[in-house]
Parts: structure tokens; sequence; C-alpha cells
């Protein structure tokens, strides 16, 4: 880090001070121009990924996977199944790497922890009163202490929308902090619930709110409100990271999660993360999909590449 | 690393033959005091096809056939029918738009992204838009009954074969004129492929006769006393001697000439989107473009950090094979508009200005010029002055509105500008005081047929597109 | 007791709102008067009127510029016997008036009738509006020296040009009295400005001008002087009207093309989004 990112760093950790300084430094970012976001989002969706850039693509967006289940439905035998999964994706092919991670409510923790443990597969649980977030703070803070203690070690948070779109930001903020601390060691991800935020310029100021607060991953969405992930969001809060980075030197991860449902949806996101931010996100670390169905059809291409035919929803698990 | 592997498009969807003849009175024919040149592909500079060269008699013959189909069938037709056949067209074109993108792209050297998203689909667009005023003339607001001209001469650049062609035909026809078109030598073609799709249309012969060569040709043509209209698209020097050659007749002359557009960034512009419209503005069709936003004019308050994003975004530009569904910037059309790059940026560094240019390897054959841009340029400088029609950028900034308009009108041009900022205002304050015939706000080097496109001052007079781009071609 | 001896008036040329005499020194013999024969001097200081006052003029409201043409034809109303005495018929001052009448009424609506929103297929705001061009030298015709004169300024300065007109060469007096008019119609200085003289001496130079954006050879008869004159204008791409035919008849009406000839269209773009 240099001399000049150092200072910045610690300019920017005052705003959290103040309302007002907040609300100042996220009014003055650059706004986005929606037809033009979109646009090289779409632009972006034009490449034509083949061959060998395609599997190395598939093989690194099954690493990205946040193997997803978050549903009152939910048993320990559900999750059990899917942390299996993530271990072991495609049982017939051992050369299959595993997914990035497995996310599920808190109550659910400790029967994927007894699946995953020893492994290098990471366990995200929503916490923060998912989806909705409208919980008094202690009831928060108690639901992330209690993932954290069952055996996650990534907590996937969800902002106070409410109080962001009315400008109350540094409440929004505080939050943050406060699960922050709570998680302790566990990695962060906020989630923006950009399809509540309805214009890319509110995206592009929670996204700084998110990582000034101290969030090691920003998300786009709980997967629970009809518009969730899209390209141009992405392309948005990559931006952010980008830009985050190159201000204070902390590189923050990107999550993208529901609606990617194909391996070609995934291979237009990596190529996004590849033209927008480089090299140093192309990795689990960094990036993610929160997806479900996303797995069994990266397997089916991947197998497709293999073997060269193509291949049906029979021969892949269903979790 | 994530590295693209090739994804070429086919070329085996293109059936080149290896020589073409001139399209005259619906056939294709020899030439009788011509010669012939080749078609080079400029990837590559493998020849393509060997081209017919029409001498002065055979556009005697072009400017005779387009007179008669004009006498006998094109004039006396009615715009339900005109319309008919252009709409024929319109779809023809979109049925064949894979085969005409992949030949425009080996002919020109653009990226097939780019001929495929952008050429194609507008070709298509106008043919469209145009076949829908044959028979609405009378409703176009130049009066109750306006009429044709009779016989066009027309006259078309290299950098968008096809949708120039379009942008002439298109609305020759509709209000009822007949055509001999020209096609520049380096690239003709998609010329040829439409000539006969004008057949598979069983469109009348001798409504559009297309005759092939250089400026030999096109003088003659321009010249030809036969001839109602000249619209031309091409360089101001040409367009000045055109001008001179039709004075004291009764020729209507559009001219669609240079450019050297301002894009003007100011401090509380969309700088990501402001910055991929410098980008598209100037790196387009490799710089190929009349309207390229080939001078960047930056708020000095913001100047470091969009010149930071800039680079970093030029260092993410695919240069190489045109043919790769992932190339961004192609080959340099020929390698005498590759030498006038060359000299022009030398000039650059010479009067010094820096110059950068990511890393990028170009390929050994063909003809290449890395995206460059030129930093601590100044309005004295020639490469802020003079057209470059190359991937070739320069920066300069100001302090002011005024000062910005001022630095953007000071030039012989005025063909296009952009203004990115946030505030509505100030947008309109500037596009009200630009000297220029399209000015893009947040956005640029967008076309559509609907849309008015020609310049002021040495940019040309007459417009193309929309209901303005009628006036051309009627005897109002 | 002797009668009174008369006053009698200096015609002089008519530039930035000023009456000067020629800077040559000049003058010629017409219509019973000594005019002023404009040198090329006298037309280049022309040309510099006419772009100082392009600013406010194409600046002004459509409203305001509709105001002042419709005040030049009141002033010419009230002056109709001046120009009858000059040898105007009555009918050609009159129809000089209603043509002012006529052009004034255009400038808040040309915009709505030449320009408008184009429907593009994207999320753009897209509309075309024209614009003066500028500066435009104007060749008026030789006769009628009112009405053809009235025809020739009028659709050239309603959308915001400004000209500098060769009057008719040899009935020029209807020319000068008309800037008297203009003078005092409350038409900022500079946008009219008009010489009397030699086609063949003014003309030239201001078809070669480089400051100048579009020339109306409506009054050159000779046809190879126009030709001369348009392959000067090609220089720098200047707008051109050629000669009007020999037997253009001046009374009828005359539609948009005057006016459209000298403008410009210009077609801007934004996105629409949230």
């Amino acid at each position: 880090m240099t001399a000049t990112t150092t200072s910045a760093r610690s300019e920017l950790s005052e705003l959290g001070r103040s309302e007002t300084a907040l609300r100042t430094f996220l009014h003055g970012l650059p706004g986005v121009d929606q037809v033009g976001a979109e646009q090289r989002a779409a632009q972006l969706g034009t490449r034509s990924i083949k061959t060998t850039a395609k599997a190395q693509a598939i093989d690194l967006a099954i690493r990205m996977v946040d193997l997803t289940t978050l549903e009152g439905a939910d048993t320990p035998g559900k999750v059990r199944a899917l942390a299996a999964k993530a271990l072991r994706p495609d049982p017939a092919d051992p050369s299959c790497p595993h997914v990035g991670a497995v996310c599920v409510y808190p109550a659910m923790v400790p029967y994927v922890a007894e699946v995953l443990r020893g492994s290098a597969v990471h366990l995200a649980s929503v916490a923060t009163a998912f989806p909705s977030g409208q919980a008094p703070l202690e009831i928060k803070l108690a639901d992330t202490r209690a993932a954290v203690a069952a055996g996650a070690d990534e907590i996937d948070m969800v902002i106070n929308r409410g109080a962001f779109l009315a400008g109350r930001y540094k409440e929004v903020y505080d939050e943050i902090v406060a699960t922050k601390e709570a998680s302790g060691d566990a990695h962060l991800k906020v989630i923006l619930e950009t399809g509540e935020l309805a214009t890319y310029d509110n995206v592009r100021r929670a996204s700084w709110l998110a990582m000034l607060a101290g969030g090691d991953f920003i998300k786009t969405s709980t997967g629970k409100v009809p518009v969730a992930a899209t390209l141009p969001v992405t392309l948005v809060m990559l931006e952010a990271v980008r830009d985050f980075r190159a201000a204070t030197g902390r590189q923050v991860g990107v999550k993208p999660a529901g609606g990617i449902k194909t391996t070609k949806d995934a291979i237009k996101y990596l190529v996004m993360v590849n033209e927008t931010v480089g090299p140093d996100w192309l990795d689990p670390d960094w990036f993610r999909f929160g997806a479900s169905s996303l797995l069994n059809d990266l397997l089916m291409q991947r197998t497709k590449l293999t073997t060269g035919t193509y291949s049906g929803p029979d021969y892949f698990t269903l979790d | 690393m994530f590295e693209y592997a090739p994804a070429p498009e086919s070329r085996s969807v293109v059936d080149l033959k290896p020589s073409y003849g001139l399209f005259i009175d619906g056939t294709f024919v020899d030439p009788t005091d011509g010669g012939s040149f080749k078609s080079i592909n400029p990837a590559s500079e493998e020849v393509l096809a060997e081209i017919a060269e029409a001498g002065a008699q055979d556009v005697e013959r072009a400017v005779r056939a387009a007179r008669k189909a004009y006498d006998k069938v094109w004039g006396p037709m009615s715009g339900r029918d005109r319309a008919k056949y252009l709409y024929r067209i319109a779809r023809l074109i979109q049925e064949r738009s894979r085969e005409l993108a992949v030949l425009e792209s080996l002919d020109n050297g653009k990226p097939i992204r780019e001929s495929r998203d952008v050429d194609l689909p507008l070709v298509a667009a106008h043919f469209f838009y145009y076949a829908g005023w044959a028979d609405k003339l009378s409703h176009a607001g130049f009066g109750p009954n306006p009429r044709p001209i009779g016989v066009a001469a027309q006259v078309i650049p290299w950098n968008f074969p096809l949708l120039m062609l379009a942008w002439k035909i298109a609305p020759a026809l509709a209000a009822g004129n007949t055509v001999v078109l020209k096609p520049a030598e380096t690239t003709p073609l998609t010329a040829l492929l439409f000539a006969e799709i004008c057949q598979q249309a069983d469109l009348p012969a001798g409504v559009v006769n297309i005759v092939t060569g250089a400026g030999d040709t096109g003088r003659a043509l321009v010249e030809h006393t036969g001839v109602d209209k000249v619209a031309f698209t091409g360089s101001t020097e040409v367009g000045r001697a055109i001008a001179r050659s039709v004075a004291g007749t009764s020729k209507k002359l559009t001219l669609e000439l240079g450019g050297k557009a301002a894009n003007i960034v100011f401090d509380d512009a969309p700088i990501d989107q402001a910055v991929e419209g410098i980008v598209n503005g100037i790196f387009f069709n490799q710089g190929h473009v009349c309207c390229a936003g080939s001078r960047l004019l930056v708020q000095e308050n913001v100047a470091d950090r969009v010149l930071e994003s800039l680079k970093r975004r030029m260092a993410q530009l695919r240069v190489g094979d045109p043919l790769d569904k992932n190339t961004d910037v192609g080959a340099i059309n020929s390698a005498a508009q590759l030498e006038r790059i060359r000299e022009l940026s030398d000039a650059g560094s010479a009067e010094g200005a820096e110059r950068w240019s990511p890393p990028c390897e170009l390929p050994e054959r063909g003809f290449w010029f890395a995206p460059t841009i030129f930093t601590g340029v100044t309005q004295a400088h020639r490469i802020a002055r003079e057209e470059i029609f190359g991937p070739v950028l320069s920066v300069l900034t100001f302090r002011t509105p005024a000062e910005a308009v001022e630095k953007a009108n000071n030039t012989p041009y005025g063909l296009s500008a952009g203004i990115w900022t946030d505030k509505g205002s100030r947008i309109l304050w500037m596009a009200d005081r630009l000297r220029a015939g399209v000015v893009w706000a947040n956005t640029f080097n967008k076309f559509d047929p609907t849309s008015p496109f020609g310049g002021y001052k040495e940019s040309g007079y007459g417009r193309e597109g929309g209901r303005h781009g009628l006036e051309g071609y009627l005897n109002v | 007791m002797s009668e009174r001896v008369a006053v009698r008036k200096t015609y002089k040329l008519f530039i930035g709102g000023k009456f000067p005499r020629s800077e040559s020194g000049r003058s010629y013999l017409v219509q019973s008067s000594n005019v002023s024969l404009a040198s090329r001097k006298d037309a280049r200081d022309a040309v510099v009127a006419a772009r100082a006052a392009v600013k406010g003029w194409a600046g002004a409201t459509a409203y305001n510029r509709g105001q002042i043409l419709y005040r030049a034809a009141e002033m010419l109303e009230g002056r109709r016997e001046q120009f009858v005495a000059l040898g105007v018929p009555g009918d050609e001052v009159d129809a000089a008036v209603d043509r002012w009448v006529w052009y004034a009424g255009w400038a808040d609506k040309l915009a709505q009738v030449y320009g408008g929103a184009n429907p593009v297929a994207g999320p753009y705001f897209n509309i075309s509006a024209p614009e003066p061009t500028g500066v435009v030298a104007v060749v008026a015709p030789e006769r009628p020296a009112l009405l053809g004169l009235v025809s020739v300024i009028a659709p050239a300065i309603v959308s915001g040009n400004t000209v500098v007109v060769a009057a008719s060469p040899s009935e020029p007096l209807a020319a000068v009295t008309l800037a008297e008019v203009l003078a005092t119609s409350d038409l900022p200085g500079g946008v009219v400005n008009i010489l009397t003289g030699a086609i063949t001496e003014t003309a030239p130079a201001l078809a070669a001008h480089m400051d100048v954006n579009a020339i109306d050879l409506s009054g050159v008869t000779d046809t190879s002087l126009a030709t001369d004159l348009e392959v000067r204008a090609a220089e720098n791409l200047k707008r051109v009207l050629r000669p009007a035919p020999a037997d253009h008849d001046w009374s009828v009406d005359p539609g948009l093309a005057r006016m459209t000839a000298l403008l410009e269209t210009k077609t801007v773009w934004h996105p629409k989004g949230v």
C-alpha cells in the first residue's frame, strides 16, 4: 500500500462518525448512467468463450459457487445432502473441483458443519433477520453470533434498506460495523438487495457504504425479491470494489446471487470480472455465485466438454 | 489468467467469386474502357477478388441505364410499389446478414462484432425506414406533391461500406430517383453482393447501378452531365473539389465530410460511462469514423482520474483478427491509411505531445495500429486540428464550460460533439452552443435511421437519415 | 420670397448599424444621386460586423426576432410614400410590407415545422432542431429592387442569421432607404449590412471570404459570374443558393425553401434512464 492510500484509508475511516460526512461522501460519488452501464454489460455479454477458455471458466465457476438453500422447508437431511454435493459435485469425476461454500440458514449450520468439517469448502450462513432485516439490532447480532458459534465461517448479512432509502446512512453503517464485530473471524458478506435499491446510483452508494463499514464482500441479493442479480448491477459493484481498492488498498469481494442459472450466464459474469477488475478477482476468495441450480448446468457443460456429447439432467444429482 | 480461446467466425458463409464485373442495367458486365484492380483483406493482405474498374464509357453506360429506368419504370411507378421493393431489399439483407457481415469484415478489416451488431442491423433498418416513406412523400413537409430529382450519382467511403450504401440508396429510391453508386476502391465487395440482392428482389433493371473503381471513376461519375444529383461521403478535400465541379450546373449536392469532434467530459460526469464513451468514440471501427470523438476535452480537475481509468480500459481492448468474435479493434483499412495515421502520430510526438498505447501484440501481416492516446496536446498541435481517421485520441484540458465550447468549436469542422455531465441544464447550455450537426450527451456514436446526420461548416451540408434525409433527393 | 432650397440626402452604406461612406471614398451616379461604391474592404468590414452580430441575434428568442421583423413591417408601412417618391410602385411597397409580416410570423414556428423528435430504436431522447448557419452573403435581385431585397433578407435573418447584402446596382436607393427602416426597427446593428456598388467587386470578395457560412446568388444574372462565385464558395464549403431564374416572380408565396437553405439541423441525443 502506498502512503497516499494509507492516508486516504484513514480519512475514509473517519466518515462513519458523522451522518453529514457520510452523506456528503456518498452523494459525491460519480453518477451511473443507466443506459450506458446496461450497454457495457450487454456488450461484455457478447464475448464468445470457447474450448479451453470455456473449460477453464466452468471449473472456476464451480469453485465460486455458494451452493445455497434458503427455504422454510429446509431440513437436516436436505442440507446434509447439499453439503455432500458441495464436496463432490460430480461423483463420477474426481477431477471436478468442489464448490466455494454452502450457504444455509443459521439453524441449519450445525448439520452442514458436520459434513464439511476438515474440507476446504466454506460454510456461509445468512444472518441478521434474513431476508428483510426488519428486526431489532440485538436480535440480528444474536443471530450472527449463533451462526458463527455453530460453525459458519462466512456471514451473509442484509442491510437495512428502509434506513438506506430514507437517507439514514449512519444507521446502516453502524449496523454493518456491529455485525462485522459480531462475526468475529468469519468473513462478512453484505447483501445490498439491489432490486430494492432501484437505481444504480443507489447501488454504487450502498456498495461504498458497505465497504467503508468493513464488509469483506458485497453481495447483490437475497434471492427473495423479484429482481435479483443482474449483469449491470454486478458491473456497478465491480467498479466500486475496483475504485475502493485504488483508494484504500483493501480488496473487497463481490457476490451476485439469485437468478444465475446457466453456464452461459456464469461465463458472462466471469468475462465481466476479467475485463472490469482483472485477474485479482478471478478467485473464489474474491468472487462467488449465490446459486443452486447453476451447479448442475455447469456440471452438464463440463461433461459435454470432456466427452463431446450433451448430457441430461438424469445424470446429475438433484439435491 | 483467463485467456479467451480463439473464437473465429466462419469464413465459409461467404461465397466469393474470383472476379466481379460492373453492375449496370440489372446485370454484371465487363468494363468496356476500364481495367481491373484487386480488393485485399487488410488483416492478411490476401487478395479477395479481382474487381472491374469502370472507365468513362462504363460510367456513361451506367448513367444512361439509370436515366432509362428513371424515365420508364421507377419515375412513373407508384410510391406504394417502390416501397414494396425497398421492403423486399430490407428483408433480404436481414436474411443474408451473417454473410454480409463476414464479407464486410473480410474486405474492410472491422471486427465481426461490429459488422454483425452495428453495421448490418442499421443497414436493414435504413431500408425499412425509407421504404415506409416512399408512399408518404406528400406528408413529409415538402409540399403536396414533391418530385424526385432524377439520376443520383453517389460516391461512398470505405469505413462503413454497406451502411453508407444504405444511407445513400434507400432515401434516393424511396423518393423516386435512380442511382449510380461508386463504392470505395478498397471495399467494393458488399456493394457487389448488394447488387445480387437487387437481382434477387427483382428490382427493375437500371434502378441501381454499381460502378467500381477509384478516384477517376468517381470523378467521371459526379461530373457526368446526365446526373441530376450528387451525394458524396468522404474527405473534405474531395468534397471541396466536387463542390467546385458542380458549380454552374443545376446538380443538387449533399456532402458528408470530415470531422474533428470534441468529446467533452465534465467533473460531474458519470465517469465509468464516460470512459466507455471515450473508448467507443475513438476506437469504434479503428477510429475510421468521420464523427469520431478524436479530441477528448476533459475538465482539468478530473483529468488525472479520467486518464487513469481510460488507460486501464484501453488495456482491455483486444486488437487482432477481425473475424474473431472477441476482437474489439480490427485492421486499418489500407496501407495508405496506415501511413497517414503513422505520419500524423509521429507529428504528435515530434510536436511534444506524450504518446501512450497499452501493451498489445500486433499481427505480422496486414495493417495494424495500436490504440493510442496523446496527452499534453494543445489546440496548436496538428493532431488536435487534422483528422487522423485512426485509433488515435488527442487529450486536451479545459477549466470552464465556456472554455470547453470555445475549444470544441475552434475547428473548421462541425460534424459531431459529445458532452458528459450529470447536470441537465449544462447539457442544454452546451448543446445550444456547440457548432455540430450531432450532439451526443452522455452517449456517443449512436446512429438511427430516423435521426438526421450531417455537419456544420466544412463537415459538409445536407442531412442523411430521418425526414430531413429525404430533402436531398426531392426537387424542393 | 424665394423657394426653399431642398436638403439633399447622401446615400451611404449600412454596416454594423451605422451609415459609413465607402472606405475607398468612391461613389457612382445612379438614380440621379451619388451612391457609395463599396470596395472589397467595405465587404470585409461588413462581414466582421455581421459575424459580431451573430451571437446576440441567433441567441435572441424566436419571439423577439419575430417582434423585430414585424416592427420592420410597421416602419416600412410608415415610410410608404418615401419609397414611392423613389419610384418604387405603391403595390410593391405593400407587398414588401406583407412579406415582412409573413416572415415575422415564421420566427417562432420554423423549429416546430422543420425540427422535431425522432423515434430512435433505443432508450434515447432524440430531437432535431434547426439553427442559423451564421453569416450569409446575399446578392439581391436587380429588380424589383425593394420586394426582391426584402424577399432575400427576411428569410435569412428570421432564423438568426446575419447578412451582408450586395444591393441592386442599378436601383440602390430603395436598399439604402430600407436600411433607414431597419435602423429604426430595433434590429441590432450588424444583423443586416447593405453594400451598394458593383456586384463584380463585392460579390467575389464575399464568396471567397472564409468567415462567411452561406451565399445566396439570387440576383446574379451573369452565369459565368455565378459559376465563379460558386467555385469560390466551395473553398470553405459555403451553403449555396443558386441564382433565381430570370423570370422568377417575386410576388408569389415563397414557401420554406429560402429559410431552410440557410439552416443547419442539430440533432441531440440523450439516454433515458433512472
